[in-house]
């Protein structure tokens, strides 16, 4: 086996063998642990992995400003900065507020993706050229994606509140505009589908991607892909009984969980494939959600040149002088004739 | 930990970088935003208990019903989830299919699973009996947060009814 096929197919099998260990669960009497236990084991180990890896991380000092950039830092005054310049190598905190939204909201690192590839030239004698170009697919994929996614966990808040948040009747309503099929199929559900498969399409078509792709790389994305495909056959193929998932839901959210009779083994599914998401977050890459906010390149204020940073682990450092060295070694150098400063 | 000894012996201390959160503030702040905003639900829905819906079989067209004839078009377990399914089919059947065309209606027949036939149409037959729209059809309806659009055409029949009056 390969190290495609080895990584790929753990990835695939781990998610198949979710799938499984869930539908046997809930056909067998396991309905009470994968309802109600699971869900909120899996609610207490992302919320509480999650903490603790942001304290681990807040506990490394970050002494040094990265300019990572783009832009013009600030400098002399008649060097000219535009707005880019500012946003990408931000001298102040507004400019550096923008610059993480712009992470956060438009992925603008993602956006700056190069891709480097060999175009044929015929002009040039060797017929091809080296062209250095953005390539905004994967942009496009990635933002789809995680906006789709965060739609359709919105979404599901109908599931947890009652009344329903106006926010969600809203997204309802402009999720499914377009009243096409019954019930209205939601575009984000689509998009989110579309979205990953390209995702996954791209790292497994692309063998330089593919290289560098280990199981954890393919797991979420199989993960996802297989929540999306779920909900989707909930929701318009395979029905389960919407009263009963809310009862359940609205039960685990007022912590008087109850597990009503008359839902289906493929709700168990997709509940446990939610559930090993959320379960899996803290210890993956995942993790990326709160790095973001914490990765050192981009929530720095660019002031190197004007404020002084300490770095914390700095010691005192013990140096060996030259008198030292020559008080140590000087009858030495006599005897060979190395000239010294003092000739005691 | 490196090794900080050379020749002359010890030439650094040990580092000792500080066990501390660094930025506690921001930190700290940025997870209790995250926390209470994944937790709004909990929020939301403090000491509350939620009943289940309870849809109102209380009308007088079912009031009046034998106890054998009580019974919906299909078992009510399978209504409960696929419901939606069945009216959409009575209406692409009915509207949008060529058996409009067919005079005997062959398009607006519904046979149940028990043989008997049924008129398939949302307003005579379903909303005969269950002409109680607010306690039948809103109740899980609002609970789940279905906005279903048949009511953009269909009428209630009652209440067209105490309107005219």
């Amino acid at each position: 086996m390969d190290f495609f096929k080895r990584h790929f197919f753990v990835a695939l099998s781990a998610v198949l063998g979710l799938i499984i260990i869930a539908y046997v669960g809930a056909r067998g009497n396991l309905q009470l642990v994968f309802g109600v236990v699971v869900p909120y084991m899996a609610a207490l180990i992302f919320v509480e992995g999650l903490v603790y890896r942001v304290i681990q991380w807040a506990r490394s000092p970050v002494p040094f400003r990265i300019p990572t950039t783009g832009g013009q830092g600030r400098t002399l005054p008649w060097i000219k900065r535009d707005l880019g310049d500012k946003l990408d190598n931000p001298s102040d905190t507004p400019h550096l507020i923008g610059r993480m939204a712009l992470e956060v909201f438009a992925f603008r690192s993602l956006f700056r993706n190069l891709r480097t590839e060999l175009v044929k030239d015929p002009d040039n004698p060797e017929g091809a050229r080296l062209i250095h170009w953005s390539y905004k697919w994967l942009w496009l994929g990635a933002i789809a994606f995680h906006y789709a996614f965060l739609v359709v966990i919105l979404r599901h808040l109908r599931f947890f509140t009652e009344p329903t948040m106006g926010l969600v009747l809203m997204l309802d309503k402009v999720d499914g505009f377009l009243q096409f099929f019954t019930p209205a199929v939601y575009l984000s559900g689509v998009v989110l589908v579309a979205a990953v498969g390209y995702l996954l399409f791209r790292r497994i078509t692309n063998p330089a991607v593919r290289y560098i792709s280990l199981a954890a790389d393919y797991f979420p994305l199989l993960l996802i892909l297989s929540i999306g495909i779920t909900g989707i056959l909930l929701r318009y193929f395979f029905k389960t009984d919407i009263v009963a998932v809310k009862e359940l839901a609205i039960g685990l959210a007022t912590l008087h969980p109850k597990l009503p009779a008359n839902l289906s083994s493929l709700f168990f599914v997709h509940l446990f494939l939610v559930c090993a998401l959320f379960a899996y977050f803290p210890f993956s890459k995942l993790m990326h959600a709160p790095g973001v906010f914490m990765s050192p390149t981009r929530n720095m204020v660019c002031n190197n040149r004007w404020v002084m940073h300490v770095n914390p682990w700095n010691y005192p450092v013990k140096f060996h002088s030259y008198a030292e060295y020559e008080d140590k070694f000087r009858d030495a150098m006599i005897e060979a004739g190395i000239p010294v400063e003092k000739e005691q | 930990m490196a090794d900080y000894k050379n020749e002359f012996g010890f030439f650094a201390e040990r580092p000792k970088v500080e066990k501390k959160l660094f930025d506690r503030n921001k930190v700290i702040a940025g997870l209790v935003i995250f926390i209470v905003m994944i937790t709004i639900p909990l929020w939301q829905n403090l000491g509350k208990t939620v009943a289940a819906p309870a849809p109102s079989l209380d009308t007088p067209v079912i009031k009046q019903l034998a106890a054998k004839d009580k019974k919906c078009v299909m078992p009510t377990e399978w209504m409960r989830a696929n419901h939606m399914q069945m009216l959409v089919d009575w209406r692409d059947n009915v509207v949008r299919t060529k058996e409009q065309l067919v005079t005997t209606s062959r398009g607006r027949e519904f046979v149940a699973p028990d043989g008997k036939q049924y008129l398939a149409s949302l307003t005579n037959t379903c909303m005969e009996c269950h002409s109680n729209k607010v306690d039948f059809c809103d109740k899980c309806h609002n609970y789940v947060a279905a906005a279903p659009n048949c009511w953009g055409c269909h009428l209630e029949k009652g209440k067209k009814l105490a309107e005219a009056k």
